[in-house]
C-alpha cells in the first residue's frame, strides 16, 4: 500500500482508529525467524517462563492433582515462587494431599495467603485444621471447582501443569512420555480457562503429539524440568487395592446391592468412587454381570484397573475417565479407542452444558462419617482434623439413579454411623444405600429400593439399628470440641456453603 | 498385685494398644495414656484402665499405654496381662479378673 492511498485510507470516516496493514509478520513477529516460528513457547528455566507470565502478587495460581501422592510440580514451583519473592497468592489446585506438606512453610512466610481444593491430607491438613491460615480454605467438588472458576469466583491468573511429555508448541497427553499418568481430566479445565498457561514437561516429543489432551493453542510457555510427578504413587492412599477381608465383605454386599437395586440391567452404567471397598466392588460385578449376561454402556470416573479388567473382558462398552488410578488405567486409555479422557467440565461441573454424571445409573462412594439423615462426611476425620477430600463425591450422588455408600461401621475405635457428621459434604437426600460389613441400610426416601433388597435377601435394617449396634460395639464417642475460627468452607457443588470447618481445639 | 519388674503386653496395630508396666519405688500409680482416639474416647480409655487397675489390687507402679484404637475388652485383657507378667503372677485368680 502507497503513502499516498495509506494517507487517504486514514481520512475515511468508517475506518477510523483501525491500524492499517504493513507487512504479513507485523502481528506476528516469530513468523519472520524460522528458530522463533518453531520454539518460541520454550523457556529454559521455570524463572523466566513465570516473568514472562505476567504473575503478580496476589494473583491465582493453579495446577492439576493427576500424580496423587507422587506429584512432583506443586511444592517445586511454589518453592520456586517462594524464592522470586512472590506474596499473597492464591493456591487453586484441584486437589492437594500428603506430599504437599512442604507448602506449610509457605503459607507461613506468606507466599501463599488463600487457598481452593478439593481437599487435604497429612501434615499440611492438620496445620490447616488448627489455624495456619488466616482465610479459610475453600474445598470444592471437582465439578464444583469448574463451576466457581465459570462464576468468576476463582480466575485462574497463571496455570502451572505437569505433563510427561508435549510438543514444542505444548500438545500433551497423560499418555506418552516416561511419567505417565493417564487422564489430563483436571488439567485440561485450567488449559481451558486459566489466563496463562505454563507447562511443565520431562520431554519433548515428535511434533504433533497426538492425541492432544491439552492443545498448542491453550500453552503459552513451555519449560523442561527433570520430573513433573511419580506415577506409581497415584494408587498410593486412597486409591490403594485392598486384600483386607472386611473391606472386601463390604464390597461383595455392595455387588449384591447393585445387582438387586433395580438398576442392573443390559446397558446400565456405573461409577465407583476411590475408597479399598469402593474399588474392590468392581471385581465381585463379574460374576454377576456373565450369570445375567449383563454388560454396562460405560463407567465413569476415576478408572481403576479394576474396572479396565471388566473393560477389556468385553463387560463394559466405554470407559469415560477424569483421573486414572493406576498404571493400568493409563495404559488402557493409551491403547483403547473406547476409552476416552474427559475433563471436570464433561464429568460433573452442575451448569456444564453435558456432563457424564448426570447418566450414571449406579455409583459406589466412601464415607469417613455418616449420620442418621445419611448427611455424608468425606473430609474431617472424626476428630474435627481434615483429612479427606471432597472429590466427585457430591457430584455424582447428586447426579446417579442411585448412590450407595461404602463403609466400614468402625474403623479401629471410631464408629462410622454417628448422629450427626463432623462436616457435611453430600446431603443425605441424594444418598439412596449405605452398606456396611454389619448390615444394610435404605435412605426412608428409597422405598422401592428397599423393597427389592429385602427380596433377594439381603441384610436390611434401618440406620438407627446399624447406629445402635455400632454404639454398643465401640461406646459413645465424647464430641470434638472446636474453636469459633472456621478454617475450611464446605462449597456445595453448585457454589452455594454447605457446611463450614472450624478450628479444632487444641 | 505388686509389680516388680517391667513388661509389656499387646502390640501397635491397629484397634489393639501397648501396656508397658514398670515397678516404682513409692506408693503411687503413675498412669501415662496415649490414644489415637484421645479426643473421642481418652475418658472411656483411662475409666477402664484405672477400674482393671483396680481390680488387680495395682496401688504402685508405672503404666504406660499406647493406645490403636482398642475395644474395652481389649484394654482390659491387655492391662491384666501386663500387670501380671510385671507382678510375675504364677497362679491366677480367674475370678478376680472377670
Amino acid at each position: 500500500m502507497n503513502q499516498e492511498i495509506r494517507n487517504k485510507l486514514l481520512l475515511e470516516p468508517g475506518l477510523e482508529g483501525m491500524e492499517m496493514f504493513e507487512h504479513f509478520a507485523q502481528q506476528a513477529p516469530y513468523l519472520k525467524d524460522l528458530g522463533q516460528k518453531l520454539s518460541r513457547k520454550i523457556v529454559a528455566t521455570l524463572q523466566e517462563a513465570i516473568r514472562l507470565s505476567g504473575l503478580q502478587d496476589g494473583m491465582t495460581i493453579s495446577f492439576h492433582h493427576a500424580f496423587r501422592e507422587g506429584d512432583k510440580t506443586i511444592n517445586n514451583v511454589v518453592q520456586i515462587l517462594a524464592d522470586m519473592g512472590f506474596k499473597n497468592l492464591t493456591l487453586a489446585s484441584s486437589s492437594l494431599l500428603s506430599c504437599n506438606a512442604p507448602l506449610i512453610e509457605h503459607i507461613k512466610s506468606g507466599v501463599i495467603s488463600r487457598i481452593y481444593t478439593s481437599g487435604m491430607r497429612g501434615k499440611l491438613a492438620e496445620a490447616i485444621s488448627n489455624g495456619l491460615m488466616e482465610h479459610p480454605v475453600h474445598i470444592h467438588s471437582h465439578g464444583g471447582r469448574v463451576k466457581l472458576i465459570q462464576s468468576g469466583e476463582l480466575k485462574l491468573d497463571v496455570a502451572f501443569l505437569g505433563v510427561s511429555a508435549c510438543d514444542e508448541f505444548g500438545n500433551a497427553n497423560g499418555v506418552s512420555g516416561k511419567s505417565r499418568c493417564g487422564s489430563l481430566g483436571y488439567a485440561k479445565v485450567d488449559a481451558q480457562f486459566a489466563n496463562k498457561v505454563i507447562m511443565l514437561t520431562e520431554e519433548f516429543v515428535t511434533f504433533p503429539n497426538t492425541p492432544a489432551s491439552i492443545s498448542q493453542d491453550q500453552v503459552d510457555y513451555i519449560v523442561k524440568v527433570d520430573q513433573v510427578g511419580d506415577p506409581s504413587k497415584i494408587s498410593v492412599g486412597a486409591a490403594r487395592v485392598t486384600s483386607n477381608p472386611r473391606e472386601l465383605l463390604i464390597a461383595r454386599l455392595a455387588a449384591d446391592v447393585i445387582e438387586h437395586s433395580g438398576y442392573f440391567k443390559d446397558g446400565f452404567s456405573l461409577q465407583t468412587g476411590s475408597g479399598a471397598s469402593s474399588t474392590a466392588a468392581t471385581r465381585f460385578l463379574e460374576s454377576r454381570m456373565r450369570k445375567q449376561d449383563i454388560k454396562a454402556s460405560f463407567a465413569l470416573g476415576g478408572i481403576t484397573g479394576g474396572i479396565v479388567d471388566l473393560f477389556r473382558k468385553g463387560l463394559i462398552a466405554k470407559l469415560v475417565d477424569t483421573q486414572s488410578f493406576d498404571a493400568d488405567a493409563a495404559d488402557s486409555l493409551r491403547d483403547s479407542p473406547n476409552h476416552i479422557e474427559v475433563s471436570t467440565n464433561e464429568y460433573a461441573n452442575p451448569i456444564s452444558k453435558g456432563t457424564y454424571c448426570d447418566r450414571v445409573d449406579v455409583v459406589i462412594l466412601s464415607a469417613l462419617e455418616v449420620d442418621l439423615d445419611f448427611n455424608v462426611n468425606v473430609i474431617t476425620g472424626s476428630d474435627g482434623v481434615m483429612r479427606g477430600a471432597s472429590g466427585g463425591h457430591s457430584d455424582v450422588a447428586a447426579a446417579a439413579n442411585l448412590s450407595i455408600v461404602v463403609a466400614p461401621l468402625i474403623r479401629s475405635r471410631i464408629p462410622t454411623i454417628v448422629k450427626h457428621v463432623t462436616t457435611v459434604v453430600t446431603p443425605g437426600e441424594c444418598i439412596g444405600v449405605l452398606v456396611t460389613d454389619h448390615g444394610i441400610a435404605v435412605n426412608p426416601n428409597r422405598p422401592e429400593v428397599a423393597e427389592r433388597l429385602k427380596e433377594a435377601g439381603l441384610p436390611v435394617m434401618t440406620i438407627e439399628e446399624l447406629y445402635a449396634r455400632s454404639v454398643a460395639i465401640t461406646g459413645e464417642p465424647a464430641p470434638i470440641e472446636f474453636l469459633d475460627k472456621i478454617v475450611g468452607i464446605i462449597r456445595y457443588r453448585d457454589g452455594t456453603v454447605i457446611d463450614v470447618v472450624r478450628q479444632v481445639k487444641p | 498385685m505388686k509389680i516388680v519388674k517391667e513388661a509389656v503386653a499387646g502390640t501397635l496395630e491397629s484397634s489393639d494398644l501397648l501396656v508397658k508396666v514398670a515397678p516404682l519405688a513409692d506408693d503411687k500409680v503413675d498412669l501415662v495414656i496415649e490414644s489415637e482416639v484421645m479426643r473421642q474416647f481418652g475418658a472411656q480409655i483411662r475409666k477402664v484402665v484405672e477400674e482393671t487397675l483396680r481390680q488387680l489390687g495395682v496401688r504402685s507402679g508405672q503404666i504406660v499405654i499406647e493406645d490403636k484404637g482398642a475395644l474395652d475388652c481389649a484394654i482390659r485383657a491387655r492391662v491384666q496381662t501386663a500387670v501380671l507378667r510385671g507382678a510375675e503372677c504364677k497362679e491366677m485368680n480367674w475370678s478376680a479378673l472377670s
